[in-house]
């Protein structure tokens, strides 16, 4: 048994959700490989042969490795497959994007978004939004996975794992990468923070969704918000929990302004306490939180800035 | 130009979903059905490219239940030139949905293929990859725009740090989210319309597919309950709850 892990970074450095890769691909049992594949990332290569249970860091470094070019990405994984049993990156932006384009050219059925691996070979993952919860066996020789980081715990550090550079491939792929359009915060990452602010359409314009971002900075926290608050133009779209956003599991979700639809609930019922501020007590949110606060967001958010700064 | 649309049928997704008590899978007699959310927004695109001028024809496309011509009708009603339903009864798992698509596309010959960036039922947003990697063609997966430029496609694509930017050569995949466009509602007449155009129902074993599933669902389980919570009844009692919160300390 073998595993190669897809880490997941941004040139600079290795993301949080890499080290709760490896604790997963750890439960599978078998030797560990990371693989680091971008273009100047021999400091990320670094950070990722620190992390704890790791064999070796395979780096593939090149310049049309750059932007995560989903052909390229899949074509150089394909020249490495052959030595693992399974291959298990994160379902996030690049791995929802490569992992099944990867697959398919293998006649490979992938299992994505698991939340608990049973079994090298059985795993769950939620369908349905969330409302309900699979058991899938996979008898095949080659897996090929994606795991929700939220849902495993970080391996340690103190690893000093051999790295090795690997070649790539020279296609590289059909599409032109044209730009990046980076949401700039300094707030922490929503897919791994402790704690997150969320707030909803409620919060009525961009002005005042900025409250949000004062209390989670406060707080030490990210910033998430609802489709329909993204939809309004208060919050970017990398800041959407949910069902078509992202998914969290925070130690405490602060749910602001927001109802509760199914589909946000999707990507925040992982979280272990839930505080809710809203003014309709019947809100789904409302009824889902440990702590139901019912009133003015107005009122209470100022209230809470206020405290925390005195 | 030519444009494919793939559309699901699914749960409504308002629908309140029941997992079956032995564990099974979760209810779908007499529950309300419709097209998958995204693939209205990969419908609506084809529709205006059509409107635009921009594309000639649009085929929509389903694999499912012979029902599943419900969603074929949608699908024209809201302006696709004709339909085909492949028909099965089985649950035929993404990699077999890849494998047929491809099939109609290597009839079809079309110059975008336009998807739903997940289908709400699995969640599992594989289809659209797995075709493209099957077809070797390029993809641009989570479209929140798409323009048509001389031969090539340029999308705007919902990632985690915000939002990317790609030119991709036809022919191309796309898969849609949901901030592509707002789908129409369809008026009577054009559901009237939809009736008389083409719809060509196809058994799945005329494509010769291996459509073999490779996974066993063991079963299916709702989440977890959540504990009973409490209501904070001051604006004091708020404060002094997300400060202990945060700072990690239990609430008693
Ligand atoms: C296929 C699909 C996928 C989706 N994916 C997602 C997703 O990923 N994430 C997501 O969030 N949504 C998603 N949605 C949308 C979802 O169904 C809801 O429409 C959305 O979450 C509602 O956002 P909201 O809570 O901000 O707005 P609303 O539902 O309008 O709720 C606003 C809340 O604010 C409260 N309020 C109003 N004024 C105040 C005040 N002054 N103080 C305090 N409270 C106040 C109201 O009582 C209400 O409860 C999806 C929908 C579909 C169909
Ligand atoms: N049975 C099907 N029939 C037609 N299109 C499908 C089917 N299954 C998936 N698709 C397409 O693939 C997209 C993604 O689905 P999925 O990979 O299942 O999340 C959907 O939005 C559809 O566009």
């Amino acid at each position: 048994m073998s595993v190669l892990v897809l880490a997941d970074h941004d040139l600079a450095k290795l993301s949080d959700a890499t080290a709760r890769a490896v604790s997963a691909a750890g439960q599978l049992g078998g030797a560990v490989h990371v693989l680091v594949a971008g273009s100047g990332i021999a400091d990320v290569a670094a950070e990722a042969a620190a992390i704890a249970g790791i064999a070796k860091v395979l780096v593939a470094d090149s310049e049309t490795l750059a932007d995560a070019p989903v052909e390229a990405l899949t074509a150089l994984i394909e020249t490495l497959i052959g030595d693992y049993t399974h291959v298990l990156g994160i379902a996030g932006a690049v791995g929802r994007d490569v992992l099944p384009r990867l697959a398919a050219r293998r006649g490979i059925q992938p299992v994505t978004d698991i939340t608990t691996i049973l079994a090298p070979d059985r795993f769950v993952r939620p369908v349905y939004a969330g409302n309900a919860f699979e058991t899938v066996q996979s008898a095949q020789d080659t897996q090929i996975l994606s795991v929700r980081a939220s849902s495993f715990a970080p391996a340690g550090e103190g690893g000093a794992a051999e790295i090795v550079s690997v070649s790539v491939p020279e296609t590289a792929g059909l599409a032109r990468f044209v730009a990046a359009h980076r949401t700039e915060s300094d707030a922490p990452d929503l897919q791994t923070a402790s704690i997150v602010v969320s707030g909803g359409v409620a919060l009525g314009s961009r002005e005042n969704f900025r409250m949000i971002e004062e209390l989670a900075a406060l707080l030490g926290a990210a910033v998430g918000a609802t489709r329909a608050a993204v939809d309004a133009g208060y919050a970017p779209n990398d800041w959407q929990v949910g069902q078509t956003g992202k998914v969290v599991a925070p130690d405490l979700y602060i749910g602001i302004g927001i109802s509760g639809a199914l589909q946000h609930q999707a990507g925040m019922l992982g979280a272990k306490k839930i505080v809710a501020i809203n003014t309709d007590a019947e809100a789904p949110l409302m009824k889902l939180a440990d702590f139901a606060y019912l009133g003015d967001l107005f009122e209470a958010v100022p209230a809470l800035i206020a405290a925390l700064k005195g | 130009m030519k444009i494919l649309v793939a559309v699901k049928r699914v749960i409504d997704h308002n629908v309140r979903l029941r997992v079956r008590p032995d564990g099974s899978g979760v209810e779908t007699a007499g529950v309300r059905m419709s097209m998958n959310p995204f693939c209205k927004n990969a419908m609506e695109e084809a529709a205006r490219l059509k409107q635009a001028g921009t594309a000639d024809e649009v085929v929509a496309v389903s694999i499912g239940p012979a029902k599943a011509n419900d969603v074929l009708l949608t699908a024209l009603a809201m302006g696709a030139d004709r339909a085909i339903l492949i028909e099965t009864d089985a649950e035929v798992e993404t990699l077999g949905v890849a494998r047929l698509l491809k099939a109609v596309v290597e009839e079809e010959k079309p110059d975008l293929i336009l998807m739903g960036k997940q289908a709400v039922d699995g969640d599992n947003n594989h289809t659209g990859q797995m075709l493209a990697g099957l077809l070797d063609w390029p993809q641009a997966t989570f479209a929140s725009a798409v323009a048509i430029e001389d031969g090539s496609v340029r999308v705007m694509r919902e990632v985690d740090y915000g939002q990317s930017e790609h030119l991709l050569p036809l022919p191309a995949v796309v898969t849609a989210d949901l901030r592509l466009n707002t789908p129409r509602n369809t008026a009577l007449p054009a559901v009237m319309a939809a009736r008389k155009k083409p719809l060509a129902v196809r058994p799945v074993a005329e494509f010769g597919v291996d459509i073999a599933p490779r996974l066993v669902v063991e079963k299916v389980e709702p989440p977890p309950p959540r504990p009973e919570g409490t209501a904070l009844g001051s604006l004091d009692e708020l404060v002094l709850t997300v400060r202990t919160l945060a700072s990690g300390e239990a609430l008693s």
